[in-house]
């Protein structure tokens, strides 16, 4: 419930930003396509982009589309590692956005990328805890506890990587319920109410809005993931694609990310 | 044979046949023995095959009396509780994962008083994923038993009655001997169906190694980290489920024709 209603909010709140900076990020944009390619954008722009980035991008997207009226861009969201293995079985994509350098790796080793990788943000883990605490939960050491209910992200997708470093650099032993299959399932178990605490993103607790805690931990500063972008060496709509990669590093780009808990790079 | 028939029939074989040889084909059969021997394999086959078998247990014991409810009875709205509980069949597994959490989850319609009373808490457990696999499976068995049922001979039955039998001495020594095929049928497809399960049980039972970890949620996972053991875990349940199907269809399924799965 309280999902459906989060997710009928975020496009009213990604109009109202667009108002509020519609301005300067609209001169942004087109600035950005001028200097890169010359000439207005048309077509559709693919982009693949971990889970985490869902409200950042959905909003660049929208801007990207104001500046250009005959741009359609479409998201693909899902874990790293998910889309990682999508492209290599030959996923038709523009740009490609991951939570780690790990997942890039395994895109840049089959040789799919445009250019080099950049690093453009960064993000840190956080405890998520239902609305209230129930299961008193202080710090990381929690997850040590046998007797609470405790959600990760399986150790193959980026958040789950980061929280066996931040684990294995703590000396815990943790003792997870499940590990979920990326970041969001692992705070819907914590929206439902139905874990006493997940080790998810900054980003996400702050995403979640009120029914979800947040409980920053000092270790988490110790591991913190990159996120790389690149264009796809196969995009059907280059342009567009580095369009949407300058907008992302752009002044523009790096407010939004800041403004939804993001690092700088 | 017409023409018009034949062309679509061996596109329909093509269609269904090729996947699974690619699998076979594709399968990375230099490295398949040192995959296979990873302790997680068989920790989640054995998960995989106890669930299953406990999850078609349930459905047996419950929905055998339901299949006879539904096929003999004459109570009212009988149609919509045929309707009501073949729902599962139809409803994309994971709105049935999300369900099962509003009812039996931690703070569930049901599960609140259980864990705030009882301590007790069913996500995340084995429980929970033969629960979820009960859920979604059992209306594949009842469906087939209540075929099955409708198809038998009533007029045994009427003539144990009247040989001084009563409904329930009827039921055990006329009525499920008759339709043990269907029942076995029944029982087939539904733990096959228990065994792939995937979507209420990801989101019911969430993943954990050795708990709640079964071969198709580890199959999803390895995909996005080494895609040929997913492969050869794709392989393995292949290879489960034709075995099932070879074995018992020798057993039980060949007998009797018109007895085995509705049409």
């Amino acid at each position: 419930m309280r999902r459906t209603r989060a997710l009928l909010v975020l496009p009213v709140v990604a109009t109202v930003g667009l108002t509020a900076c519609g301005g300067s990020a609209s001169d942004t944009a087109a600035g950005t396509a001028s200097s890169s390619a010359g000439g207005d954008l048309s077509g559709t722009l693919t982009v693949f982009a971990a889970a985490s980035l869902t409200g950042v991008f959905g909003n660049l997207g929208d801007q990207l589309m104001a500046a250009h009226p005959g741009l359609g861009v479409r998201f693909n969201f899902a874990g790293s590692s998910a889309l990682a293995t999508q492209l290599t079985q030959g996923a038709p994509a523009d740009v490609f956005a991951s939570a780690n350098e790990e997942q890039m790796t395994v895109v840049t080793d089959a040789g799919l990328q445009a250019g080099d990788p950049a690093v453009f943000t960064g993000n840190v883990l956080e405890i998520a805890v239902p609305e209230g605490n129930p299961g008193g939960v202080t710090g990381l050491a929690d997850f040590g506890d046998a007797d609470l209910t405790l959600a990760v992200c399986a150790a193959d997708v980026p958040c789950g990587a980061a929280a066996a470093a931040v684990f294995a650099d703590a000396g815990i032993t943790a003792q997870p319920d499940t590990e979920e299959e990326d970041v969001k399932a692992a705070l819907t178990k914590v929206q439902l109410g139905e874990v006493d605490a997940a080790l998810v993103y900054a980003t996400d607790v702050r995403a979640a809005g009120s029914d979800v805690e947040g409980v920053p931990f000092p270790e988490a500063e110790q591991e913190v993931n990159d996120y790389p972008i690149c264009v796809l060496e196969a995009a059907p709509n280059a342009e567009a694609a580095q369009a949407f990669v300058d907008l992302v590093e752009s002044d523009a780009g790096r407010l939004a990310l800041a403004d939804a808990g993001f690092r700088a790079p | 044979m017409p023409l018009p028939l034949l062309l679509p029939a061996l596109l329909a074989v093509a269609f269904l046949v090729l996947p699974l040889l690619g699998l076979v084909v594709r399968a990375p059969w230099s490295t398949i023995g040192p995959q296979l021997a990873q302790p997680e394999v068989g920790q989640a086959l054995r998960l995989s095959l106890l669930s299953a078998t406990l999850a078609t247990g349930v459905s047996l014991v419950l929905g055998v009396p339901l299949a006879w409810v539904l096929a003999r009875s004459r109570i009212r709205g009988r149609s919509v509780l045929r309707a009501l509980v073949t729902v599962p069949l139809v409803l994309p597994p994971v709105v049935g994962g999300v369900a099962l959490f509003l009812v039996i989850g931690r703070t569930g319609i049901l599960g609140r008083p259980l864990y705030e009373h009882l301590g007790v808490t069913v996500p995340f457990t084995t429980t929970a994923v033969v629960i979820a696999e009960t859920f979604v499976a059992m209306p594949f068995l009842v469906i087939s038993v209540e075929g099955a049922l409708r198809a038998a001979d009533a007029r045994f039955e009427d003539a144990a009655a009247t040989l001084g039998a009563d409904r329930w001495t009827t039921f055990r020594r006329v009525t499920l001997p008759l339709v043990a095929p269907g029942i076995a049928a029944g029982a087939v497809l539904c733990w096959a169906r228990a065994l792939g399960e995937f979507g209420a049980t990801i989101t019911f039972a969430g993943n954990f190694p050795g708990t709640t970890q079964t071969m198709p949620l580890a199959v999803y996972l390895a995909l996005q980290r080494d895609p040929e053991a997913a492969i050869v875990l794709s392989l393995v349940l292949l290879a489960v489920s034709l075995a099932t199907l070879l074995l018992l269809r020798d057993r039980w399924l060949g007998r009797g024709p018109g007895q085995g799965v509705p049409a």
